[in-house]
């Protein structure tokens, strides 16, 4: 077998796509003109699928911090902070993420897939138990692969189905890693975290919540679904990422636990990445600070997706859980997906596609996500766009596809 | 202890159900190639055996299986450790 012999699938799929004239894959915003809306095929469009869930990538103050950064420590700090240095920023960005969440201490990461890659196969390795939801994140998956502990998958939100596990694993079950994500990233369902915590005081063990798309969303302080649930206590380890509420690149770990320090030293996607850049750090702490007080973000982001959700219900979509920023059209066939999506991007709404495998159960979806920066008249033009389209599901008629 | 038998008689049933008997089940069918299987539907077709046999089947033990034979041995493997 040749070395490029593996990319033949991938070839055959590229052709369907450029011979149907549509590339969910491979978008171009050629300008943006806002959180909310860019140019797109030189249309403005509204951007109802980059999970900028706050806004805040053009807040005054994200971006003054920004600047001021920028111009007194540079663009760039050109190597990892293990071999080349921590700046200040780094460290204070670790005590105001551990003071947000009243945890011990916080590790930065690079990115938030570095982050869940960087606990996991920092925090686990060969001998040691994983059990995570089925539906969990490629970068949970990857984490676990890469830190070579025995991975066990439970049926996603099934606490009950844990809880065999557990049982099974006996003794081994009081030193095994248990981990949820607050809000799943595909539907937009949320963990039975509480059930999982009782699951977890039953059996022992400990567990890792990834927050990355519940920060700053749920919770009277944005500290996520555990805070929402009142079981903050019960999460050891909680991951987040900067690149979805905070407006920034990054990610993150908090936990009470001592032992989270020394992840850095035995974490390879800690120890060999480049650290975040001055103006990223500088932009996450003061998202944060904002993140922290910002009950009115919160609020608007609320109003926003309960508004796209019933409006979608009204249209009788079907939709792939209750109201969440994350907002799943589920259709059937791969096909009919992607012709769904190029019919509302012609219509000037940017939404995602996603398909099977990256889907859970095989369904396409069309997924939407939410920002407290939408107005009600753009979730309506997104509603409109639906509403235009809805014959084209029913009948699958076929959707003129190829771009004007 | 898990016996061979039973666990191919139980992978091979599940397996029938999941393809609607559309392609006959020997030890010899692979599991991607002849039944196009993903590796996700694999792991799915074995909630239902581990629900079975009452274990937990590590996700890398999918690894080096090709053939019903292989991840039979495989499940075998587990009831020996145990």
């Amino acid at each position: 077998m040749g070395l490029f012999d593996k990319f033949d699938g991938l070839k055959a799929a590229r052709r369907d796509l450029e011979t149907l004239g549509i590339d969910p894959f491979g978008v171009e915003i050629e300008r943006i003109l806002s959180p909310t809306e860019g140019v797109i095929h030189g249309r403005r469009t509204i951007l109802a699928g980059t999970n900028n869930y706050l806004g805040l990538t053009f807040h005054p103050e994200t971006l003054a911090a920004a600047r001021r950064a920028l111009d007194a420590e540079g663009t760039g700090t050109t190597g990892s902070r293990m071999a080349n240095g921590s700046y200040s920023a780094h460290r204070r960005l670790e005590e105001e993420l551990a003071a947000f969440y009243g945890a011990r201490d916080a590790i930065v990461f690079s990115t938030g897939y570095l982050a869940n890659l960087g606990m996991l196969a920092g925090l686990t390795g060969p001998g040691d138990v994983v059990l995570l939801d089925a539906d969990s994140h490629a970068s949970i998956y990857d984490g676990c692969r890469l830190s070579g502990a025995e991975i066990i998958r439970f049926r996603h939100n099934d606490a009950a189905d844990l809880a065999k596990r557990m049982r099974r694993l006996g003794a081994r079950a009081a030193d095994a890693l248990i981990v949820i994500e607050g809000i799943y990233s595909m539907l937009g369902d949320r963990a039975p975290v509480k059930e999982i915590v009782a699951v977890k005081r039953e059996y022992g063990g400990y567990l890792l919540v990834d927050e990355a798309h519940s920060l700053g969303v749920l919770g009277d302080r944005g500290r996520g679904l555990v805070e929402e649930q009142g079981v903050l206590a019960d999460a050891d380890f909680i991951v987040g990422t900067f690149s979805k509420s905070l407006g920034g690149t990054g990610g993150f770990c908090v936990s009470n636990l001592p032992a989270l320090q020394l992840v850095r030293y035995s974490s390879r996607p800690y120890i060999f990445t480049a650290s975040p850049s001055p103006t990223t750090i500088a932009s996450t702490r003061q998202a944060l600070a904002i993140l922290a007080t910002g009950r009115d973000l919160r609020a608007r982001l609320r109003e926003n997706y309960l508004r796209l959700h019933s409006g979608l219900s009204a249209l009788g979509y079907r939709l792939g859980a209750p109201a969440s920023p994350v907002v799943a059209v589920v259709l059937g066939e791969r096909l009919q997906a992607l012709r769904f999506w190029n019919g509302l991007l012609r219509r000037g709404v940017y939404v995602n596609v996603m398909l099977p495998p990256a889907t859970p159960n095989g369904v396409s979806l069309i997924r939407c996500s939410l920002s407290a920066a939408h107005s009600a008249a753009q979730i309506d033009a997104v509603c409109a766009a639906f509403a235009d389209l809805r014959g084209t599901v029913e009948a699958g008629a076929p959707e003129r596809v190829t771009e004007t | 202890m898990l016996e061979y038998p039973e666990i191919l008689a139980t992978l091979s049933a599940e397996l029938k159900s999941s393809t609607q008997g559309r392609v006959p089940i020997t030890e010899d069918t692979d599991l991607l190639s002849e039944l196009n299987l993903d590796s996700l539907q694999v792991m799915n077709l074995l909630l239902h055996v581990e629900d079975h046999f009452d274990i937990s089947i590590p996700v890398s033990i999918l690894a080096g299986v090709k053939t019903v034979r292989d991840l039979a041995q495989q499940i075998e493997k587990l009831g020996h450790k145990g």
